[in-house]
């Protein structure tokens, strides 16, 4: 296994580990049996991402990417938040080794499940904002994203 | 930065004498063993000492010794050996849910081929029952092939009273030593063992060398067919420095047995102890008794461990995990499944191997830097939480 200098240093040095007290939004994602639990916790102003902050239990690359997609979503509007995939949280990363994909997906969805958190708490449908419901909370190895 | 290897499990040093002793079969006795002159005669000789000091060190004679490429061949072979001789005999195979994937591996591209194997459930500290074995022999049970030592807790198997039953029902026993052998006494003859691997690598011999032992009477089918190496059964030009390193390696592995596992013991009860102190939430996965002296393993609950190996290996320390995520798949360990980890525990498992090159100090600093690396990934971990840490005990 060998990840690149960013992905060590993300993994090294997180970015916005933590957790935020009374957030807008909390999404958890993944779970024991796959090795992988992303939490992420995000405080939004006037429909901006003012901060966002996560827990992660998992391998370095659940770490980095956790690190990076904070990092990428900060100070966006959740619109766009929405629009982050993991294709660019990897390419951010300059990186993942392939059996470490299905980590950035983990990221992607813990944003989505988190933004969707906060919609509903707004009396918002998630799904008009293209969320589907039920995302990546289930066995990894059933899963059709890690491809 | 400081740089300790406690992966001994995983491969060993070469000792600084095994490499003299091989040096000259790299440069100026570079003859070919096979040759009939002074240059072949003199490799010749030296690969028939190294092959009399693996016989020696394991209990058999010179002439049951195959030279192999290492532990993961002589498993295949001897399994698939023996399973393509005697194949009209019966197709039903014992082995344990614990073994080596080489062993493992080997079984189930038997199944495709037809074979039915049974695999044997292991207790909680990865011991198998002799009793459940007596009772899974059938007729057509043709070979038990079970480890003599695992190689991610330690465990070693009552091997003995294992080749008693193997003997009694007449079914050919093999068993997979790679982490035994030069690491606590063996005696094919004497516990009645009919086959045994065994792999250089893991008692500071080189890698791409290891060996089977195949009890007088036994035929296995050619592995390699060419020339009249090893009788023929595994032909090839010898890997001819490598064995005579394997031989001196296994002679000084027996030699200073004794002293090194009490002192390799005592390293290994400090560390288990240490980190159990020290750390909350952990379990110990190593048995207490009947395990190999050097290997240590614990799982550390609400934390991954791969994340646990990078940043050991920050810190300069060199360690292994049953995690999934270091084994390329999604499933941890197999071996932390059986002994009934749950998949978080299994995941948290970390494995310290020591050997006779690791000292005290190295194991002070561990217990030093361990529990740091616990604590700042716990921090960061989202089930580290009163509600979970209260469901535990």
């Amino acid at each position: 296994m060998i990840y690149n200098e960013k992905v060590m240093d993300h993994f090294a040095n997180p970015r916005n580990v933590g957790e935020i007290e009374n957030a807008d939004g909390v999404g958890e994602v993944g779970n024991v049996k796959c090795g992988d639990i992303m939490k992420i916790f995000l405080k939004i102003d006037n429909g901006i991402i003012t901060d966002a902050k996560f827990k992660t239990f998992g391998c370095g690359a659940a770490v980095a990417t956790s690190s990076m997609a904070t990092e990428l979503i900060k100070g966006k509007p959740f619109e766009e938040a929405l629009k982050l995939t993991n294709k660019a949280v990897v390419e951010a990363l300059g990186g993942l080794p392939p059996v470490k994909i299905h980590c950035s997906v983990l990221a992607e969805e813990a944003i989505k499940a988190a933004i969707s958190d906060y919609l509903v708490k707004q009396g918002l449908d998630p799904e008009l904002f293209g969320i589907k419901p039920g995302a990546c909370d289930h066995d990894c190895e059933s899963c059709s994203s890690h491809g | 930065m400081k740089r300790i290897y406690t992966d001994n499990a995983a491969t060993t040093k070469v000792s600084e004498d095994v490499l003299q002793k091989m040096l000259p079969y790299l440069t100026e006795a570079y003859g070919n063993p096979n040759s009939l002159h002074f240059a072949g005669r003199e490799v010749r000789e030296a690969i028939d000492i190294a092959r009399a000091q693996v016989a020696t060190a394991i209990g058999c004679e010179p002439s049951e010794i195959y030279f192999t490429a290492g532990g993961s061949e002589s498993d295949n072979w001897a399994i698939k050996g023996i399973a393509r001789r005697y194949g009209k005999k019966g197709k039903h195979i014992i082995s344990s849910k614990i073994e080596h994937h080489a062993v493992l591996h080997s079984l189930a591209a038997l199944e495709k081929d037809g074979y039915e194997v049974t695999y044997l459930d292991v207790d909680e500290n990865g011991f198998v029952s002799v009793e459940d074995l007596e009772k899974a022999i059938r007729p057509d049970t043709i070979l038990i092939t079970v480890m003599f030592a695992n190689n991610e807790i330690g465990s070693v198997q009552p091997v003995e009273e294992i080749a008693k039953v193997a003997k009694a029902h007449g079914v050919f026993f093999h068993t997979d030593a790679v982490q035994a052998v030069g690491h606590m006494p063996i005696n094919v003859k004497e516990m009645g063992i009919d086959m045994l691997s065994m792999s250089g690598h893991k008692f500071n011999a080189p890698k791409g060398v290891g060996a089977l032992y195949v009890k007088r009477g036994i035929i296995l089918p050619n592995l390699i067919d060419g020339g009249s190496q090893e009788k023929g059964r595994r032909a090839g030009t010898e890997n001819t420095a490598s064995i005579i390193g394997m031989g001196q390696a296994i002679e000084n592995a027996v030699k200073t047995m004794n002293e090194d596992s009490a002192r390799l013991e005592k390293l290994r009860e400090k560390l288990l102890n240490g980190l159990l102190e020290k750390i909350p939430y952990c379990r110990r996965n190593t048995p207490k008794t009947n395990t190999l002296p050097g290997i240590a393993n614990l799982s550390i609950r609400f934390v991954e461990g791969e994340a646990m190996l990078l940043m050991l290996d920050m810190r300069g320390i060199c360690a292994s995990s049953g995690s999934a995520c270091t084994s390329g798949s999604l499933d941890p360990s197999h071996v932390m499944l059986a002994i009934g980890l749950d998949h978080g525990t299994a995941h948290g498992s970390i494995r310290f191997s020591l050997d006779k090159y690791n000292t005290e100090e190295e194991i002070d600093y561990i217990l030093e830097v361990f529990p740091q690396i616990v604590e700042r990934l716990r921090e960061m971990s989202p089930i580290w939480t009163e509600e979970n840490r209260a469901k535990i005990q």
